[in-house]
């Protein structure tokens, strides 16, 4: 996708960009997936969806959007794939059977984007290569987009979407929602690579704001895919209450582009639409009575939503919900949260102790860090703490929470809690 | 599609196995073979433990011949069977039934194989 500088301004590049973003969003996935279906190679369909997309983006700045934008991808993309089918001895046989232009250009009433994010998390791709590959392939990022997104460069982007996608041509991975014995297990893949996504944007968002993408926006698209394609699934409804609530405290995050944690945002500014809506969403996990990780975790944002402040937050209800969570999810940053919430609890000598504990596996998370810095100074050991602080403003890469922590470190912001 | 699936283990922790279980174990292996006649394409082979291995290897003026096996990895290949399934979910779901994964450092490797389509172009 070209950058706004060369659109034409009566399209003004950015926001337009945003809207045709969506549209391009709302089906990619399917023109993918059936592209893939219909020439037997995802590495091709992918190829050149992601062609005709930046294609698209160009051209519809300039001549607005077509009245039949997946028809219009579809198409490009397709006459593209038989170009290059026809150059390729390998598919020569198949041309004929593909030729017909009358196929339709969007596949059945069947969803085409869960089998391909299933695809896309398989267990046999490495977890930075499922997030990679959803991102271009069910959500028609491009690679630029995707290297701005990760914060690496479009190179080791390009070679890992390419590997991947080499990977489930060659190894035969199936875009194909697994049966039910298998669906929670690989749910929960899919599940992470969507929360994932979330905190990739979340991360980044106030210090990116020339973004033209919302990946988070993108994340809850996503749950909101999965819980209307499976809406069975209890955990599918509680990742998406969980984005909600993220998602609702967003506008309370950030003040002039310095991060504001959570005991010191304004909670007013907190969406309350989208608090009730996180809130049906636990709801509608809660009616399937199958607990689970991403469900607790949003049972954990509830409480914090429920509160009027940090001091009326019930600590003790979370530290419950924590320990229910280490049973499901025993992670060494679930486990840097509760000791968060156990200092709430018990007090700062109780937090670090339990930080103490869990040194050797996060020494290298600035996070670990800065909760550290947070308790050593409640603790009354300043020196301490903003040598911790000062080694968590090393180790992250975000700007703006290397500002909060530095302004801590130097003593002009007292912390009581993370957000 | 057609895979290779190789099995591999660790021949310091099949030593801890009594010699009892390692015979319930091959009958439970050949059994595994009989269950899954449908899929195997070609039964493959078991092979003798690493200690018998020959390796030839590439030198600089002629091959060289040298004592065990390619490769100073741990995990050993103990056999390998070829199977013929509808894509890489089912070759994961049959290998997740192989007897010998109930041992610790045993383990299964499934590779895709070239299709003579891909090999000669046809």
């Amino acid at each position: 996708m070209t950058t706004g500088a060369d659109a034409s301004p009566a399209h003004g590049g950015g926001a337009s960009d945003l809207v045709l973003a969506r549209i391009v969003r709302a089906d990619a996935a399917r023109i993918t997936t059936a592209l893939a279906r219909s020439f037997g190679d995802l590495d091709l369909a992918e190829e050149c969806v992601a062609g005709a997309i930046e294609h698209a983006l160009r051209e519809w700045r300039v001549r607005g959007v077509p009245d039949n934008p997946a028809g219009w991808i579809m198409t490009t993309a397709r006459h593209d794939a038989l170009d290059r089918v026809r150059r390729d001895a390998r598919f020569r046989t198949k041309v004929a059977l593909l030729a017909d232009p009358t196929l339709a250009p969007v596949a059945g009433p069947a969803d085409e984007r869960l089998p391909l994010l299933f695809g896309c998390c398989h267990p046999a791709l490495a977890p930075e290569a499922q997030l990679a590959l959803a991102l271009r392939a069910v959500l028609g990022l491009t690679t630029r987009q995707i290297a701005r997104a990760s914060g690496e460069p479009m190179p080791t982007v390009a070679q890992r979407i390419s590997r991947a996608k080499r990977k489930i041509s060659t190894s035969g991975i199936p875009l194909q929602v697994p049966p039910a014995t298998e669906l929670p297990a690989r749910l929960d893949l899919v599940l992470a690579m969507v929360a994932v996504m979330y905190d990739a944007a979340h991360l980044r968002q106030d210090t990116d704001a020339a973004a033209d993408r919302d990946l988070a926006e993108d994340a809850v698209w996503l749950a909101e895919v999965a819980t209307g394609e499976l809406p069975d699934q209890a955990e599918a409804h509680g990742l998406l209450a969980l984005l909600r609530f993220h998602r609702a405290r967003e506008p309370a995050r950030a003040r002039d582009g310095d991060l504001v944690t959570l005991d010191r945002q304004d909670r007013a500014r907190w969406n309350g639409e989208l608090i009730a809506e996180a809130r049906a969403s636990l709801d509608a996990a809660a009616r399937l009575r199958r607990p689970g990780r991403w469900q607790l975790q949003a049972a954990i944002a509830a409480c914090h939503a429920d509160a009027a402040s940090t001091a009326a937050t019930d600590w003790p209800q979370i530290l419950v919900l924590y320990d229910v969570l280490l049973a499901y999810d025993p992670s060494p940053v679930v486990r840097l949260n509760r000791a968060v919430t156990l200092g709430e609890v018990a007090g700062p000598r109780a937090a670090l102790a339990e930080l103490d504990r869990l040194e050797s596996d996060l020494v290298a998370s600035h996070r670990w860090h800065a909760v550290r810095g947070a308790f050593l100074r409640r603790d009354g050991q300043p020196a301490a703490a903003a040598a911790a602080e000062q080694r968590a403003a090393e180790l992250t890469d975000n700007l703006a929470e290397r500002r909060l922590l530095r302004a801590r470190s130097a003593g002009s912001i007292t912390p009581s809690d993370e957000g | 599609m057609k895979y290779v699936l190789m099995f591999t283990s660790t021949p310091e922790l099949d030593a801890t196995v009594p010699p009892e279980r390692s015979e319930a174990d091959l009958e439970r292996i050949l059994q595994w073979h009989r269950d899954h006649a449908a899929q195997i394409l070609d039964g493959g082979a078991a092979l003798h433990d690493a200690a018998t291995a020959t390796t030839v290897r590439a030198g600089d003026a002629a091959p060289v011949v040298v004592d065990g096996p390619f490769s100073e990895a741990k995990e050993v290949i103990g056999g390998f069977t070829l199977i013929d399934v509808a894509d890489l979910d089912a070759a994961i779901a049959m290998a997740k039934t192989w007897p010998s994964l109930e041992l610790p450092g045993n383990a299964v490797e499934i590779r895709p194989m070239f299709d003579d389509a891909e090999l000669f172009g046809s």
